[in-house]
């Protein structure tokens, strides 16, 4: 009787130490409570949170969402509570739990960015990702993703100012994002993430309006995996930094093709609302897979793909 | 009892060339759902269309439920063609409630036409307290329940913008009559809405100036409907709410249009 190894799904992102390669995408997961009763929150990698703002903010007007072919359009906005209110009300109850907690920060300036950073160290949060790409806002972020020389700016003073672990999520809505993740490497980021959403659209044929009050949005869910896959394979061969893959993420065997591609992690964003329980479900598939296909140690499959 | 929970159709009823009404059976018993409250659907099983569909209770039959539902799109094209025996993976019950408070009050439902779904499930609740009920649709196609209603008690007023059926007009100008010619303190009345957004805005400006109370169920575009992606949002004078969570009840004079 051939004796079943126990299979390793430790990662190691430099510093940050997962249990597990499965981890929440910003803005899909709220702050955690609102899927516990789907998924042990003790189960994942870790729990990233809807991105934090010094102040709070609003958001677009609705409608913020749209289903379009395998995916769906979003422009949210950046509502979020703000950093007080994050710390005071939503950090300790994801304190109880056994996961990483990464918080997702965002602002209009070098300066917001580095006080929120330095504010969730304080707090003892295990890591930030630099929300640098989001689509839906004219002010929070956007600019330093796609702009270099700001990127590089923001990047060296966050990280000048705390220890942390500092993720820097990257927008695919450039022209090379390999460029991007050198800059981000090159500034002292630790980790990159990638992808955000990609800009899109969709129209009303009826009303002859478009179907997101805020015109254009953020493509996300399958539709986009081919491109998130290419671009973290291009970003793998580009940098050394240990890289988080994430763009319509529904399965285990999606999950599988990105750390093939090169994504030491994986974050699951869309596939919660699909499913619940995607996390806890892929978070199986993927201890399964290893099993089936005797491999003990998922490190040993990041950037495998045969090329 | 998880609110994640699998479903059997037992029935698909075509009620007009584009109402059905689906009945479902809940494998395993699930929490009592409340009027007012919602289900997210999933249509299939493989993700396509990509996202559930919010529907609010139409009926609780003690252990199944009904859903009132418009052929409009991809997914409730799909739902309309779901056979007896067919099995959909249901999250709910979600949201909050109609508040049934204001004992002394006098309840009054205004339904716009598919606006009637969440409240047909309230009428029966407050049956007891006999219930004034308005009813307004573009045509006579629109105007659903009529029979529903009367089973349990309840002669609503009917009005249709064409006149095809009931009085011709907009049923928001039938209940300003109506208040107009009731004039006895107008706090005895409790007012539930839903509807068009156009009705919702009328009726938020009639009960302002009458100084009437109440409730309007609200529905917005929704992805988790769990209160996590923050697509639902609507303005309230106490900020931005969700209408899967804070809602999708409010009280009329808290939301901001």
């Amino acid at each position: 009787m051939v004796k079943k190894r126990p299979v390793n799904m430790k990662v190691n992102l430099g510093r940050l130490k997962l249990k597990n390669p499965v981890i929440t995408a910003s803005g899909t997961f709220g702050y955690g409570a609102e899927y516990s009763e789907f998924v042990n929150l003790n189960s994942l990698g870790a729990v990233v949170v809807k991105g934090i703002s010094l102040k709070p903010m609003d958001g677009n007007p609705a409608p913020r969402i749209c289903e379009t072919p395998c995916g769906m359009l979003n422009s949210i906005g950046l509502q979020n509570i703000g950093l007080n209110t994050f710390l005071k009300e939503k950090l300790p109850y994801l304190k109880q739990f056994d996961t990483k907690i990464i918080v997702n920060i965002l602002g209009n300036s070098v300066d917001d960015y580095v006080k929120l950073a330095e504010k969730l160290e304080e707090a003892k949060v295990d890591a930030v990702e630099l929300n640098v790409s989001c689509p839906n806002v004219k002010r929070g972020g956007i600019i330093f993703g796609t702009n270099k020389k700001y990127l590089e700016e923001l990047i060296v003073h966050v990280k000048k100012k705390v220890r942390l672990p500092v993720i820097t999520k990257l927008s695919p809505n450039v022209t090379d994002i390999r460029e991007f993740a050198k800059i981000a490497e090159n500034s002292g980021s630790d980790i990159i993430s990638l992808i955000n959403t990609i800009r899109g659209m969709s129209i009303n044929i009826k009303t002859r309006r478009p179907r997101l009050s805020n015109i254009t949005g953020g493509l996300s869910g399958p539709a986009i995996k081919p491109i998130a896959v290419r671009m973290v394979w291009e970003s793998y061969r580009a940098v050394q930094i240990p890289i988080i893959g994430m763009g319509g993420i529904n399965s285990f065997e999606d999950a599988v093709e990105f750390i093939l591609a090169g994504a030491s992690a994986v974050a699951i964003g869309t596939a919660n609302f699909i499913n619940p329980g995607a996390t806890r479900d892929i978070i199986n598939g993927i201890k399964s897979f290893m099993i089936e296909e005797n491999i003990n140690d998922i490190k040993k499959l990041v950037g495998q793909v045969k090329c | 009892m998880s609110k994640l929970f699998q479903a059997n159709v037992k029935e698909n009823a075509k009620l007009s060339k584009s109402h059905y009404l689906i009945t479902l059976h809940p494998v395993k018993k699930i929490k009592k759902p409340e009027p007012g409250q919602f289900f997210m659907l999933a249509v299939n099983q493989n993700a396509d269309p990509l996202l559930r569909r919010p529907f609010s209770l139409h009926r609780w039959l003690g252990r199944d439920l009904q859903l009132l539902f418009r052929s409009v799109g991809k997914a409730t094209n799909i739902l309309k063609e779901k056979k007896p025996g067919e099995m959909l993976e249901i999250i709910g019950p979600l949201g909050n409630s109609f508040p049934l408070n204001p004992s002394k009050s006098k309840p009054v439902l205004v339904a716009g036409g598919l606006g009637i779904a969440p409240l047909f499930a309230l009428a029966e609740k407050l049956s007891q307290k006999k219930p004034l009920f308005f009813l307004g649709a573009k045509n006579r196609e629109e105007v659903l329940c009529i029979e529903g209603l009367n089973s349990i008690g309840i002669k609503p007023v009917v009005s249709t913008d064409d006149g095809s059926l009931g009085q011709k007009g907009l049923i928001t100008d039938v209940l300003k009559d109506f208040l107009s010619r009731h004039p006895s303190p107008l706090t005895r009345y409790c007012l539930y809405a839903c509807g068009p957004k156009s009705m919702l805005k009328e009726l938020f400006v009639l009960t302002k100036d009458l100084g009437v109370k109440g409730y309007f169920a609200l529905e917005e575009n929704m992805a988790c409907g769990i209160g996590a992606c923050l697509s639902c949002a609507v303005n309230t004078k106490k900020g931005v709410k969700r209408v899967c969570k804070e809602g999708p009840v409010f009280p009329i004079d808290e939301i901001i249009w």
